[in-house]
């Protein structure tokens, strides 16, 4: 089974993350940048997979040139191989430009079976899996919390508000998860030294044929016309127990109307 | 004046609350116009409450296979009644599933998305709040119409009666549309309480309830007040209540009335889930935690005196 796990560096949401004053986007020159995290799920599924039924694992990247660091990592994991979309001219690019490239570079590599986090941690807007399944007529399993495989039957478990749903499909497909379907691995030293010597594919635009004036700045569907940080909480009133904690909160519950 | 789509999300015969705020804020756009996409019969129990919330017309797209079929059926009979009503905005919970439609339609029309939308003015201008709470962004899709989906709980439904037309709108599906079959659907029990995302109180749980058994004492307190049960990922990754009432980064945004954080530090990633509720309460044994630094009315103490004693005052105040 030949399976692309996409991959997305973001900034460390453990940490003060901001948008720049200039141009809106998100600023990585200051931000500690990570793989986003659901993403490392992915990549452990696609490893669990190619154990059990064989095949390669390709890793894709969309983004800077430091997002040589977060691919290095992720193939330290263990994926044979990676892609790195890399041209000037994405900088700008919105969730519908990037599925186009994606789309085109998922294309080129013609798998079985794709594999990406549910949402990253930086936009959180969920839409790339099946943005990606409209572009290619995949099939897309989104949401997963389990993923099984027959031969080229998936069926994942969806979680949804109320519970979850059993969704099946054939290949190909792209399936997303989130971070309740495996523990991922840590990378081992052997695969550190293993990840330097793998290759990685760069690719420009003009590699995978879409034109530039549908990505970046010109052909974005969504521009950002402003940004403030939000004025910080304040730290409210706070009380010690002694004995008296449960009736103090219901006092206060009842001063708001709550109660 | 143009009609304003508003995609209905409703569950076992009743509308979900997420519609009738979009609905209400449909009313400052354009003419709200409901879409009910589901199976024979979805919309008939659904049109009172959706006029009662002001759409002039309800659109029924309704075909069994639009529940066989995960997502992408309703994304092309969505886009479809674009193309044939030329609406000035069109919107949608922001659910994990609402999300999917948009990114799907977004492609289909070859037009600009934006998600998580807290605000819509008139112009088009959209306000969403990033980063964990912390950066307001306000944003424009400049290629197509308004395309949002609208994060529940951010503003408050209002009535304004409507008698609203139904219009059975058909439904042209593609084989693609048909690709991943839905062959269950499953319940997980939370009672009669109200869903996590949509409640005007969650009583949270985190790693200082320590158990799933003590998780009784928050569903107690979470019952007392007609609230919703949510957890910390601490808690669910501890198994001591299941994932799907995470609240966080990696779990559900909620955006209630009022928060209860009751053994939880109050980590980044369990913020960026709840920061925007608009009162923040916080029981917990350690004065240093962050959780204090955000909340309206914090309790230092052991909460296992505090919580149960609580819910007994708010019994006894009856």
């Amino acid at each position: 089974m030949k399976i692309v796990v996409l991959v997305k560096q973001v900034p460390d949401s453990g940490a003060e993350r901001n948008l720049r004053a200039d141009d809106n986007t998100v600023d990585r020159a200051s931000a500690n940048n990570v793989i986003n995290e659901m993403d490392e799920y992915a990549i452990e599924e696609a490893l669990r997979l190619q154990e059990a039924h064989g095949g390669e694992v390709t890793v894709l990247t969309m983004g800077p040139d430091r997002a040589t660091e977060s691919i290095r990592k992720a193939l330290s994991m263990g994926p044979d191989a990676a892609v790195h979309v890399l041209d000037d001219a994405l900088a700008g690019t919105d969730a519908l430009g990037t599925s186009r490239v994606l789309a085109a570079a998922i294309s080129a590599l013609s798998p079985d079976l794709v594999i990406s986090g549910a949402e990253s941690t930086d936009a959180r807007g969920q839409v790339m899996p099946h943005m990606l399944a409209e572009r290619l007529g995949f099939a897309a399993l989104t949401g997963a919390r389990k993923l099984t495989v027959e031969g080229s039957q998936l069926t994942v478990e969806r979680q949804t508000e109320e519970g979850y749903e059993v969704v099946t499909a054939a290949t190909p497909a792209i399936v997303s998860v989130w971070d309740t379907i495996n523990e991922p691995r840590y990378p081992s030293f052997k695969g550190i030294m293993a990840a330097k010597k793998k290759p990685v594919d760069t690719k420009s635009l003009a590699d995978l044929g879409v034109a530039a004036d549908q990505v970046g700045w010109a052909g974005a569907a969504t521009t950002v016309l402003s940004h403030s940080k939000r004025p910080p909480r304040s730290a409210g009133q706070k009380v010690a127990d002694s004995g008296e904690g449960g009736v103090a909160l219901v006092d206060y519950l009842s001063s708001e109307k709550f109660v | 004046m143009a009609e304003v789509l508003v995609v209905v999300e409703s569950s076992g015969g009743t509308v979900k609350k997420v519609t009738l705020e979009m609905l209400t804020l449909a009313r400052s756009l354009g003419e709200p116009a409901a879409v009910v996409l589901g199976a024979p019969g979805t919309a008939a129990p659904l049109v009172d409450k959706l006029g009662e919330y002001g759409a002039t017309k309800v659109y029924a797209a309704e075909s069994a296979e639009i529940d066989e079929h995960l997502v992408a059926p309703k994304a092309t009979a969505l886009a479809q009644l674009v193309k044939t009503a030329s609406p000035a905005a069109v919107l949608i919970g922001s659910t994990q599933e609402g999300k999917e439609i948009a990114g799907r339609l977004a492609v289909k029309l070859d037009n600009g998305v934006l998600h998580d939308v807290v605000e819509l003015a008139a112009d088009g201008t959209a306000t969403q709040v990033v980063f964990a709470g912390s950066t307001i962004v306000k944003s424009k899709v400049t290629k197509g119409l308004p395309l949002v989906t609208v994060r529940p709980n951010s503003l408050t439904p209002s009535p304004a009666a409507a008698s609203p037309s139904v219009e059975q709108v058909e439904v042209t599906l593609a084989d693609t549309d048909k690709l991943a079959v839905v062959t269950k659907r499953v319940a997980e029990a939370k009672g009669a309480r109200p869903e996590l995302t949509e409640a005007s109180i969650v009583v949270s749980g985190g790693r200082g309830v320590a158990s799933a058994e003590n998780f009784k004492i928050i569903e107690e307190l979470a019952d007392l007040l007609g609230g919703a049960v949510g957890a910390s990922r601490a808690a669910t990754d501890s198994g001591f209540y299941p994932h799907a009432f995470q609240v966080g980064q990696t779990g559900k945004t909620v955006s209630p009335q009022l928060y209860i954080a009751v053994g939880i530090s109050g980590a980044i990633q369990h913020r960026a889930g709840m920061q925007t509720s608009k009162t923040i309460v916080a029981v917990n044994k350690d004065t240093e935690a962050p959780i204090f630094e955000l909340a309206d009315f914090g309790v230092v103490g052991d909460l296992n005196q505090v919580v149960p004693q609580a819910s007994e005052e708010i019994r006894k105040r009856r």
